[in-house]
């Protein structure tokens, strides 16, 4: 956005960083937007769905129909309580805790592309961040916990710790299987990558790429602290674990934070394995709206074709936040031993099962059986700032492996691609070395 | 027109080194941990800002994240009471005074002893120079030994020394193997050799 206004604005082309700063007040503003209004619709859903379950009504009065204005009737009540902090308790620490939870769950969010070339910040390495900013959600937690000099909160803190270390590994195996099949961690490149009908999802790519979904699924509900995992906070047990001393908006503001972290996992597995802003129907490509990648004008077509794939993720995220509400209301909360159990006996050993079967998939079908990508692979492929093509040959001359790095000048790639292609072929090394 | 580059390098600068300073001056644990988070963060801040999106991430998860069991394991094995507090007597701030200040001084020795890095101030053009497409390829690449980066280099010695980072990975790999089933015997069960004499 900065550059299209530091292009085609007059006044931003003089000041650039004035161009800047909008564009991030913007970015921040939707961002924050979605999290908080977010947070709001889910917790209305969770009541709703909570009392389906339940055969109750749940929220009928406030707001009229559906009991709509429930949430905000609860934000007022919320903001007029008295904001208490324990007589016991590390003040700074304990007053800092809930905004370390809320900022890191947002923070992920800045990577994470909604439509093709709609993103705050579009990183190389997308999938990595979200993953490592998701992790420190839980040190707001920890110092929640430490802080309240209460030992309920202490219990809730360290379970939380103890199961969100664990499951981060079988989490990272499992997001590593799309990485490997798309060649890259940029998320927007890994949704491109399935356009076209939904036979494309990654999801469907091969068996392993289907139960890797549903170990993701698992591991992310774990690691987003919702039930069946939801230990730090067994209300049973703990009275209320690690927010048992909080009142009033701190305490709200862990609940953003956890709806904001459960509709980023599912965003982030709607791009992984559900083709992102690529419908189950490619209509927008029939129509020949959406924006061919590569190319850059902005077009009205093309962005109304954004606007559907953005309602397109959205729909998909919001579809696994509910899955997540329906599995809460569903099982029964898990015991310590089993949560630590489920990571590391089953978890972990399925999750690098998969990944060994789909690298086993990927080296025999390199194309897919059923997955073709409509894209042409030089567009969509990592791209590495190089010079004309040339050919690596430092790995070796007995080497089995050539790589092959062939740059295209096409004027239609907007920056400089270059497509690196690993061939295990001996016949194709042969035809390369000179 | 203000130098945004340097202007954000300094403010990350200045908060990692305020937190570093504050968790050095802190007596409470949980609190210097917290500082040290702050501090690391601003350093991967730095990363970011240098276009290493790669470093700055794993920056975030490694040593941030690693901060956070440091934190864990060291209110769980050394609390006695609810708050922990760290006194520090004076011949400590003393040894401690000498291992920095030693170290600071090497360090900026080294720094300014490379040739290259006394370019004077950095303008404009060369800010742009260094605003490359960052991806993580070449790094991913030199682990598996194929270093793209020094594709160039004419010299056929040289370049077969330039073949990647794979020996130093997998060594390092089999390094956290060894740790990790150490850690797992020390922390089994220890089976109970019965007392027959009893």
């Amino acid at each position: 956005m900065a550059d299209y206004l530091i292009n085609n604005v007059g006044l931003f082309g003089s000041y650039p960083w004035l161009a800047y700063l909008l564009a991030g007040l913007v970015h921040a503003a939707l961002l924050l937007q979605l999290v908080a209004v977010g947070a709001l619709f889910f917790i209305w859903l969770e009541r709703k769905v909570a009392g389906r379950i339940q055969d109750r009504l749940g929220p009928t009065r406030v707001g009229g129909k559906f009991g709509w204005l429930q949430t905000l009737a609860d934000g007022i009540k919320l903001i007029a309580k008295e904001d208490l902090t324990p007589g016991g308790a590390d003040r700074l620490l304990f007053k800092i805790a809930p905004y370390v939870s809320f900022c890191a769950s947002f923070t992920a969010l800045i990577s994470l592309p909604f439509a093709f070339g709609w993103v705050a910040q579009s990183l190389n390495i997308g999938v990595f961040f979200v993953i490592a900013v998701l992790g420190l959600e839980i040190f707001g937690v920890i110092l929640a916990g430490y802080a309240s000099a209460s030992k309920w909160s202490l219990f809730g803190a360290m379970r939380e710790a103890a199961q969100v270390v664990s499951y981060e590994v079988p989490l990272g195996m499992c997001v590593v299987v799309p990485v490997l099949i798309c060649g890259t961690m940029d998320l927007t490149t890994i949704a491109e990558m399935q356009r076209g009908w939904f036979t494309n999802w990654l999801i469907f790519h091969d068996p392993f790429t289907f139960i890797t979904f549903w170990v993701y699924f698992t591991c992310a509900l774990a690691s987003v602290n919702r039930a069946p995992f939801d230990l730090a906070e067994a209300e049973s047990e703990l009275v209320a674990g690690f927010h048992t001393e909080y009142s009033g908006l701190r305490w709200s503001f862990f609940f953003m934070a956890e709806y904001g972290s459960m509709l980023l996992v599912s965003v982030l597995a709607a791009i992984l394995f559900f083709g992102g802003w690529n419908g189950p129907i490619p209509i927008t490509d029939w129509v020949g709206w959406s924006y061919e990648s590569g190319t850059d004008p902005v077009t009205f077509t093309g962005y109304l074709s954004n606007l559907l794939g953005m309602l397109n993720v959205l729909g998909k995220g919001v579809f696994g936040v509910t899955f997540m509400i329906w599995v809460r209301w569903t099982l029964p909360r898990l015991r310590i031993d089993q949560v630590m159990k489920t990571c590391l006996k089953y978890c972990t050993p399925i999750a690098a099962v998969m990944f060994l079967g789909a690298v086993i998939w990927k080296y025999n079908f390199p194309g897919g059986l059923f997955f073709r990508s409509q894209v042409p692979l030089a567009n969509v492929q990592e791209t590495w700032q190089g010079g004309g093509g040339r050919l690596i040959e430092n790995s070796g001359q007995n080497s089995q492996q050539s790589v092959t790095i062939t740059a295209r000048s096409d004027a239609s790639q907007s920056n400089n691609q270059t497509q690196v292609v690993v061939a295990n072929d001996s016949r194709r090394q042969e035809e390369a070395l000179p | 027109m203000i130098n945004w580059n340097s202007f954000f390098f300094l403010l990350f600068a200045l908060v990692a080194c305020f937190f570093a300073l504050a968790v050095v001056f802190t007596g409470s644990v949980v609190r210097m941990a917290f500082f040290l988070v702050l501090c690391l963060s601003a350093t991967a801040g730095l990363f970011f800002l240098a276009n290493a999106d790669f470093v700055g991430a794993m920056q975030l998860l490694i040593y941030v994240g690693g901060t956070m069991v440091l934190l864990v394991f060291g209110v769980m094995l050394t609390a006695q009471g609810p708050f922990v507090r760290m006194k520090t007597d004076g011949g400590q701030w003393l040894v401690a005074l000498i291992v920095g200040s030693s170290l600071l001084a090497v360090l900026i020795t080294a720094a300014f002893r490379v040739e290259s890095w006394r370019r004077g101030p950095v303008g404009e053009a060369a800010t742009a120079s260094t605003n490359l497409d960052p991806t993580a390829t070449p790094i991913g690449m030199a682990l598996l030994g194929v270093r793209v980066d020094a594709v160039d280099e004419p010299d056929a010695v040289l370049r077969s020394g330039l073949s990647g980072y794979l020996l130093p990975f997998e060594i390092v790999s089999v390094h956290l193997l060894v740790v990790l089933i150490g850690a797992a015997y020390l922390a089994r069960t220890k089976k109970r050799v019965r007392d027959r004499t009893v």
